[in-house]
């Protein structure tokens, strides 16, 4: 051994064992060290970290109920619910977002449109990890594309998704309404919970209205979570409450024949069934395809559609308010035989004009020449301008105001119809409210002819039809049939919100009711032609509203007004006359005269609902048509 | 007394006499017994570390085979070989060290890899933690003990110079381990407490200036993130929350072996490489700790004693060292992924999936069996 020859190795090997024991204290030390610091973490703040631990792996997810669906009152289904897939970004897991959109867009074909929107979106409030869509719709080969990258594109996930659909959107639209994502005004008004997993909600219509029926309860589940936020597996599930299922009354086959009458016209029509209120057709031509609102319209389409000079996303039927012309003069019958202002036997001489006083102002009969001496029936027949201005003189505006109001009009009167308006019913304090001027009688003449200050919409005409129809018996206009589900109907459809308008002499309204049947089938009636070869009897009124007044005495011809300021056709009836099945409004705006166009489509959609489709939802009908016809 | 036992198992035998396959394999059955115990346990968690993926624990395995083969072909030299070689390969270390700061290749900023043409790649500074320990005991044993001032001047330099040099590649953590090992040596050799005081003491006053100095970002990131590291928690400090959370979630017993949350979702970063002991301790909890910490601590027990009975200085004082290069990889790796320490590359010894460290580790277990078994009988 070259050293250690010359050391202590004794002394040497003594040293090392000391600093052997040092190092053996140092090392228990410290191990203990680590064993105290695990006894920490793991025995003393174990809880803590389980907790950690949990929030980490496991989330609550919202789950979205099925929105209920709606269907027609033969159960054919009118909104439904489309699987639709659609690819999404959580912005708080997607690392780039510009490269994971630049990436994206090799792998989908995203147009400037989408990109738009979600960025867009993007700036928009949103609760915290909620995803933004930023293409809907994805076909099958672009989901394959996405699933083959997905791992390279965190916080990108495909989402299936129940989004609604419209199977008949350009007949449904302005009836059914329509949903679409839920916006800044709407998610400070909805429930956080309940609409926690929710995208869309109602903006219009049934859809608007029954929000709360057809969105149903919200689920939850408890899902495993990896530390990318993709879900492993879900631990624990509440299932959502389904939104319930409206049946309508409306019936599709009469809503469509209600479009085809209009097609390429601009016009509403609204039936209703007299018996029950139900609407069985609210048509507003043109329409739109109400699907394109649900998960966002583009700007182009939705500039199409708004600057459209056709108005398509204007729905005349509950929002377009008309001068109801002759067509109010069934209701001023029965409000001047009640009030005695007229009897059945008063006769006037129509010379073609009328004057308040001699020398004074003139108002013109329709017809040049005027119709002779007149009765109620004659005037109602040959729709009498003269008869009514003096029937109306007679009875004065607050007269008249109180039983048209009776009637529904300036009013919402329907349960259901969200957005529709009321309309304007003049009165003396109306008109010193808004114009700050007295009624004079000369407004009360206008007024008889359904002119002058007097809007009306086509709902609130159907509505005051089917009163008369009904013989002053009030139906609230409804579009809901029933609930499938819980909720009863009832909770949205009260009993009778008015009054029934009681006649002291209960027979003028066959009295009246008479005088339509004249419109329809007498010698003179102004739809003669519409009413004839009917197996039944039906009763209807004609009415044409001016769009611009004429000078008192200028000649007026139809062909040479253009075609946009030639008057709107009106036409309101019932049919059968006994045991009325539906009383409906047309309007044709522009459509020139009552009984040349109006009248006729009316006609049709009596037709087509005593005769074609007898069996729609309501028992009995052919036989009751059968003895309708033999009258 | 079952540990009086154990360590004295072969001191029925005091001359250190070859008895039976043991000696003639020059192999210590004890240390292999619990060596064998601690990798056999690391493969069934770095199986569930590495989230089921059999393909990585057949890698390790065949890693850590290699490995035994080379703690067996070192057991095999006789401890003057390490001392005659000792300071041809320091110098071969320190010009691959030079090497490697030249010509090194690397990722990520690092330069730590030499590849000579005809040679697998390999990590220099990796040879290093056994090259510098022979080196420092071989030149402080070449002279009486306790060491003169100037021979611990000597040997710090031994040490501190590939440290500095591997510093600069840069790569914390093998240059703590190396210098915790060159350093280890200066202790057992006896350097005085006085000295000891001051070496802290100058220690202390240079933190600061390492700081300013030496450390890159990243590395004062790491110090930063280990004081607060809710500042940042999905940036540098989402490791220490996310391995906190694994192991206080594991509780006293665990969550059960493939079970555990935070690494199979993938909450755990790192969970079969330097973070594998969080997986332990959420799996098999504060018992599991318990068990692995006896394990390594029995080896340790072992190898000191191995030290202790060595029957020379040079042998003693590499032993000793060696013994407590492995008690380091301990404690700052769990001290890491506890929260504890800052956040330095160091793995799991024997556990974490990764070559090179493992070799390295079952290289110095074998020169601790060689010093063992090529004991003499020394005359009286």
């Amino acid at each position: 051994m070259p050293w250690g020859e010359f050391k202590d190795t004794a002394a040497e090997r003594r040293l090392f064992q000391r600093r052997t024991l040092v190092m053996l204290t140092f090392v228990l030390v410290l191990i203990g060290g680590l064993l105290a610091r695990m006894y920490q973490l793991q025995v003393v703040e174990h809880d803590i970290y389980t907790t950690l631990s949990d929030k980490n792996r496991v989330q609550v997810q919202s789950v979205p109920p099925p929105r209920g669906l709606v269907y027609d009152r033969n159960r054919t289904l009118l909104a439904e619910n489309r699987p639709v897939f659609s690819v999404t970004l959580v912005p708080e897991r997607v690392d780039g977002m510009d490269e994971t959109l630049a990436q994206l867009d090799q792998l989908l074909d995203i147009s400037e449109e989408d990109r738009e929107r979600f960025q867009r979106r993007l700036q928009e409030p949103r609760r915290p990890f909620q995803e933004i869509p930023l293409r809907y719709d994805l076909n099958e080969q672009e989901m394959a594309r996405l699933a083959v990258h997905r791992h390279q594109l965190p916080g990108v996930e495909v989402e299936a998704e129940l989004v609604r659909y419209y199977p008949h959107s350009e007949l449904t639209a302005h009836a059914l309404g329509f949903v679409g994502r839920i916006n800044r005004d709407e998610l400070q008004r909805i429930d956080p919970i309940n609409y926690a997993g929710t995208n869309y909600i109602g903006k219009s219509g049934i859809e608007r209205f029954y929000e709360g029926v057809l969105h149903g309860q919200v689920g939850y589940q408890h899902v495993e979570t990896n530390a990318r936020g993709r879900t492993l597996r879900v631990l624990e599930r509440e299932n959502p409450v389904p939104g319930e299922d409206l049946q309508l009354h409306l019936d599709l086959n009469l809503q469509k024949r209600a479009h085809d009458l209009l097609d390429g016209r601009r016009g509403a029509i609204v039936a209703i069934e007299p018996a029950t209120g139900g609407i069985l057709a609210l048509a507003s031509v043109p329409g739109f395809d109400a699907n394109k609102f649900v998960t966002g319209i583009s700007v182009k389409d939705y500039r199409e559609l708004s600057e459209s000079r056709d108005k398509p996303l204007f729905n005349r039927a509950l929002r377009g308010q008309y001068p109801p012309g002759s067509t109010v003069k069934p209701m001023m019958a029965i409000a001047a035989l009640d009030s005695g202002a007229t009897t059945r036997e008063h006769t006037v001489w129509d010379p073609g004009h009328f004057r308040l006083k001699e020398g004074g102002r003139v108002w013109r009969d329709w017809k040049r020449g005027g119709h002779g001496w007149v009765d109620l029936m004659d005037s109602m027949a040959v729709s009498c301008d003269v008869y009514f201005y003096e029937i109306a003189v007679k009875m004065g505006v607050d007269t008249m105001y109180n039983y048209l109001s009776q009637f529904g009009f300036g009013e919402n009167a329907a349960l259901d119809v969200s957005g529709a308006l009321s309309g304007l019913l003049p009165s003396r304090d109306w008109k010193r409210a808004t114009r700050n001027e007295p009624w004079y009688p000369g407004d009360s003449v206008n007024m008889g002819i359904g002119q002058g200050f007097m809007l009306a919409t086509p709902l609130q005409l159907a509505t005051a039809t089917s009163l008369i129809a009904n013989r002053g018996t009030w139906t609230e206009p409804r579009l809901l049939k029933d609930i499938d589900g819980d909720t009863p109907a009832s909770d949205f459809l009260p009993d009778q919100t008015h009054e029934p308008l009681k006649l002291k002499n209960p027979d003028d309204w066959e009295y009246v009711v008479d005088t339509m049947a004249e419109v329809m089938h007498g010698r003179q009636g102004t739809a003669r032609s519409s009413g004839q070869n009917a197996p039944y009897r039906m009763a209807g009124k004609t009415g044409t509203a001016q769009v611009f007044s004429l000078a008192e005495d200028e000649e007026y011809d139809a062909e040479e007004v253009q075609e946009r300021l030639r008057d709107h056709a009106l036409f309101v009836g019932f049919a059968p006359v006994d045991n009325p099945k539906i009383a409906v409004a047309v309007i044709v705006e522009n459509g020139g005269g009552g009984s040349s166009t109006a009248a006729p489509v009316a006609r049709e959609l009596f037709d087509a609902w005593l005769l074609e489709f007898p069996n729609a939802g309501t028992e009995g009908l052919v036989g009751k048509v059968n003895a309708g016809g033999g009258q | 007394m079952a540990l009086n036992d154990f360590i004295d198992s072969t001191a029925t035998n005091p001359l250190g006499r070859p008895r039976g396959i043991w000696s003639a394999l020059h192999l210590d059955p004890i240390l292999l017994v619990l060596l064998l115990i601690l990798v056999t346990g690391g493969l069934f968690i770095l199986y569930s570390g590495a989230d089921r993926n059999l393909a990585v624990v057949e890698a390790q395995g065949i890693r850590l085979g290699v490995a035994f083969v080379v703690m067996l072909v070192f057991a095999q030299l006789d401890p003057s070989v390490f001392r005659r070689w000792a300071p041809w390969l320091y110098g071969a270390g320190l010009a691959a060290l030079l090497a490697v700061l030249l010509v090194g290749v690397g990722a990520k900023g690092a330069q730590r890899w030499l590849a000579i043409p005809g040679l697998p790649r390999f990590q220099p500074s990796e040879l290093m933690k056994l090259v510098v320990p022979m080196m420092a005991a071989w030149y402080l044993s070449r002279h009486f003990l306790p060491p003169r001032f100037r021979h611990v001047v000597v040997g710090l330099a031994i040490v501190l110079v590939p440290m500095m040099m591997i510093i600069q590649q840069p790569d914390l953590g093998t240059s703590l381990l190396v210098g915790m090992a060159g350093l280890f040596v200066v202790f057992f050799a006896g350097i005085s407490w006085k000295l000891i005081a001051a070496f802290v003491a100058i220690v202390s006053v240079s933190a600061p200036m390492m700081w300013i100095f030496v450390m890159r970002d990243y590395q004062k990131q790491r110090v930063l993130t280990l004081l607060d590291p809710q500042s940042d928690p999905l940036g540098a400090g989402w490791n220490i929350i996310q391995s906190k959370t694994a192991i206080g979630s594991g509780g006293i017993d665990g969550k059960g072996w493939l079970q555990g949350t935070q690494s199979h979702l993938e909450f755990l970063p790192e969970s079969h490489t330097d973070f594998i002991v969080a997986v332990l301790a959420e799996e098999f909890g504060f018992v599991g700790m318990l068990l692995l910490m006896l394990v390594y601590v029995l080896i340790i027990l072992r190898c000191l004693y191995i030290a202790a009975a060595a029957q020379d200085s040079f042998s003693r004082l590499l032993a000793g060292a060696l013994t407590m290069t492995f008690f380091i990889y301990i404690f700052v790796n769990v001290g890491m992924v506890s929260g504890l320490l800052p956040v330095v590359g160091v793995p799991l010894p024997l556990i974490s999936y990764g070559g090179t460290s493992g070799v390295t580790l079952m290289a110095a277990f074998g020169v601790l069996m060689s010093i063992h078994t090529h004991r003499r009988m020394i005359s009286a």
